[in-house]
């Protein structure tokens, strides 16, 4: 079990409830977890992406997006998805999708999404 | 724990019958967005993002087209940087070939090569922008679409641009939907507007008219304009709705209209009229019925008051001895703030009576002359300014200050609506 942690913090656990906020923890300095929940696939998913930004402008250096509460990625999940990638990039950081699931990375390697990011499994 | 799959490495080709699907998934959802959204922003915010996932787009934007200033601006963006303009001007050679065009995706790097375009020098700088789709409704250009790469690095195939042209007829029905409530609520705003003014001068001229017949009988000065302000207490006491009182007031105000043909020296006779003068008094009703029926009013029922105010619930009234329930409620309600105006102010014959005299004769008339209800209205008010119970001081300003203090004019106003509330309305057969 993993803790909400500020950047910086050496060790994490994770609780159940921070699988549903796309709050960021970090394992090691410079590396982010932010939880894509079901936010992903309305407006609201924006705070994913937000989050990724605060993250980056904390000094994560290398974003890792967990999908193992996402059941399905919509058209909105994946142009938020893309804005993390874009974010990514201008920041000089490295993306990974952790726990896709598979009708998911189908559809991420269909539009491309899979050229801009590893997918890991945990 | 990191286990690292390269899923593209690993993967079979891209399947056109996902894609499509993916793409009719998108194109459903836009639908629905345009259709139930009430929040504008967040239609094309979501908009935006259907599209730019329906085919793994990387980067765009949707502008909206105003005529009157000649210029797009944004009203949503997804990694286009700072650098790429919140509004670009168009000129009517733009206007007219994007129109021309229709809602198709326009290729940027052909855009030198449209002679129809005469664009301004952003579209060959826009560098991460690949196409460009006006988007027109109705022959109207509404908006623009501006799409950047793929992220699978491809380029657009005609399908592509079919899902993209699909999509942007939807946003730019969203955006046609938003401009028409704009300019409805615009127009709705301006009659709104129209209507207050044409209200104010309606009840400015309805209150000179009242000036102009109290002008004609020196003794009764002010008495429509008191009358149309009780009637208003009354029906503010009976609990009408606020547009119904403002009625009721007017059709205080104008009852005696009619006696703007009756001769002056019969108004203003210092003395008893005989029965000649009184039949031609008495004609004021009628007259005023006919003088106001003619006139479009805002409520129906401002010529029925003036024809039966001087009706009586015993049917001892005129000009048609009405029994009870045949007397429109708006002229019983105008009979009695006449009547309560009539015994609270001087007359060239008789000082005005005591306030306790007029709540006795108020009392005693109640279910003759007057409707109870509505008596027990005009007493309510009375007491909710006696008692302290209102702040309002309306009858004060009516009647005076003296008038309204008179010793124990409290406990009578209560023991009478006590009594009235129990008295029925005489109902005789006609
Ligand atoms: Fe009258
Ligand atoms: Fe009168």
């Amino acid at each position: 079990m993993i803790h909400d942690l500020e950047v910086g913090t050496a060790a994490a656990v994770v609780s159940e409830d921070v699988y549903f906020s796309p709050i960021a923890t970090l394992e090691v300095p410079h590396k982010a977890v932010v939880y894509a929940g079901d936010y992903l696939n309305k407006l609201s998913g924006e705070s994913v992406e937000r989050e990724c930004r605060q993250r980056m402008a904390e000094g994560a250096t290398e974003l890792i997006v967990d999908f193992s509460r996402t059941e399905i990625v919509n058209s909105i999940g994946v142009s938020i998805l893309l804005g993390v990638i874009d974010a990514a990039k201008s920041n000089g950081a490295t993306v990974a999708f952790a726990d896709v699931n598979e009708g998911t990375a189908e559809l991420f390697e269909m539009l491309g999404v899979t050229n801009h990011v590893r997918l890991i499994n945990n | 724990m990191n286990d690292l799959l390269n899923k593209t490495a690993e993967s079979p080709k891209t399947n056109g019958g996902s894609k499509i699907v993916h793409a009719f998934g998108a194109l459903a959802d836009l639908g629905a967005e345009v259709a139930n959204r009430s929040n504008f922003r967040d239609t094309i915010r979501t908009s935006l993002h259907l599209l730019l996932g329906s085919l793994g787009i990387m980067r765009g934007g949707v502008a909206r087209y105003s005529r009157f200033e000649g210029e797009l601006s944004l009203a949503a963006v997804r990694g286009l940087g700072d650098e790429f303009p919140l509004a670009i001007s168009l000129t009517r050679e733009d206007e007219r070939a994007f129109l021309e065009c229709g809602t198709r995706a326009l290729e940027v790097a052909d855009a030198r090569d449209l002679t129809l375009l005469s664009l301004s020098g952003w579209i060959l700088e826009a560098k991460d922008i690949e196409l460009i789709v006006p988007l027109v409704v109705h022959d109207e250009l509404l908006g623009m679409l501006f799409i950047g790469e793929k992220a699978s690095g491809e380029r657009y195939t005609t399908h592509d641009k079919d899902v993209i042209c699909a999509m942007g007829r939807h946003i730019g029905v969203a955006i046609s939907q938003r401009n028409l409530l704009t300019e409805l609520e615009r127009k709705a705003d301006e009659t709104r507007k129209l209507y207050d003014e044409m209200r104010t001068t309606y009840n400015d001229t309805v209150r000179a008219f009242a000036a102009a017949i109290d002008s004609k009988d020196k003794y009764t000065e002010g008495h429509s304009t008191r009358v149309g302000k009780y009637t208003e207490i009354i029906a503010r006491e009976l609990a009408w709705a606020e547009d119904e009182i403002e009625g009721a007031s007017v059709a205080g105000y104008l009852h005696d209209v009619g006696k703007l043909t009756v001769e002056r020296k019969i108004i203003n006779a210092p003395y008893k009229i005989d029965a000649k003068e009184s039949k031609e008094l008495n004609r004021h009703p009628a007259v005023g019925y006919e003088i106001l029926m003619p006139i479009h009013h805002p409520y129906a029922d401002v010529p029925l008051a003036a024809k039966y105010h001087h009706e009586r619930l015993d049917g001892r009234g005129y000009p048609d001895g009405l029994y009870d329930r045949e007397i429109p409620y708006i002229a019983k309600i105008v009979n009695l703030a006449d009547s309560f105006d009539a015994m609270t102010t001087d007359r060239p014959y008789k000082r005005r009576r005591s306030a306790p005299d007029v709540v006795e004769d108020l009392r005693r008339n109640s279910g003759l002359q007057f409707a109870p209800e509505i008596t027990s209205a005009l007493l309510r008010g009375l007491l909710r300014e006696t008692s302290g119970d209102s702040k309002n001081r309306r009858f004060r300003k009516l009647l005076g200050r003296d008038y309204m203090e008179t010793e124990n004019l409290t406990p009578l106003l209560r023991k009478t609506l006590d009594e009235i509330g129990t008295t029925q309305a005489i109902t005789l057969s006609v």
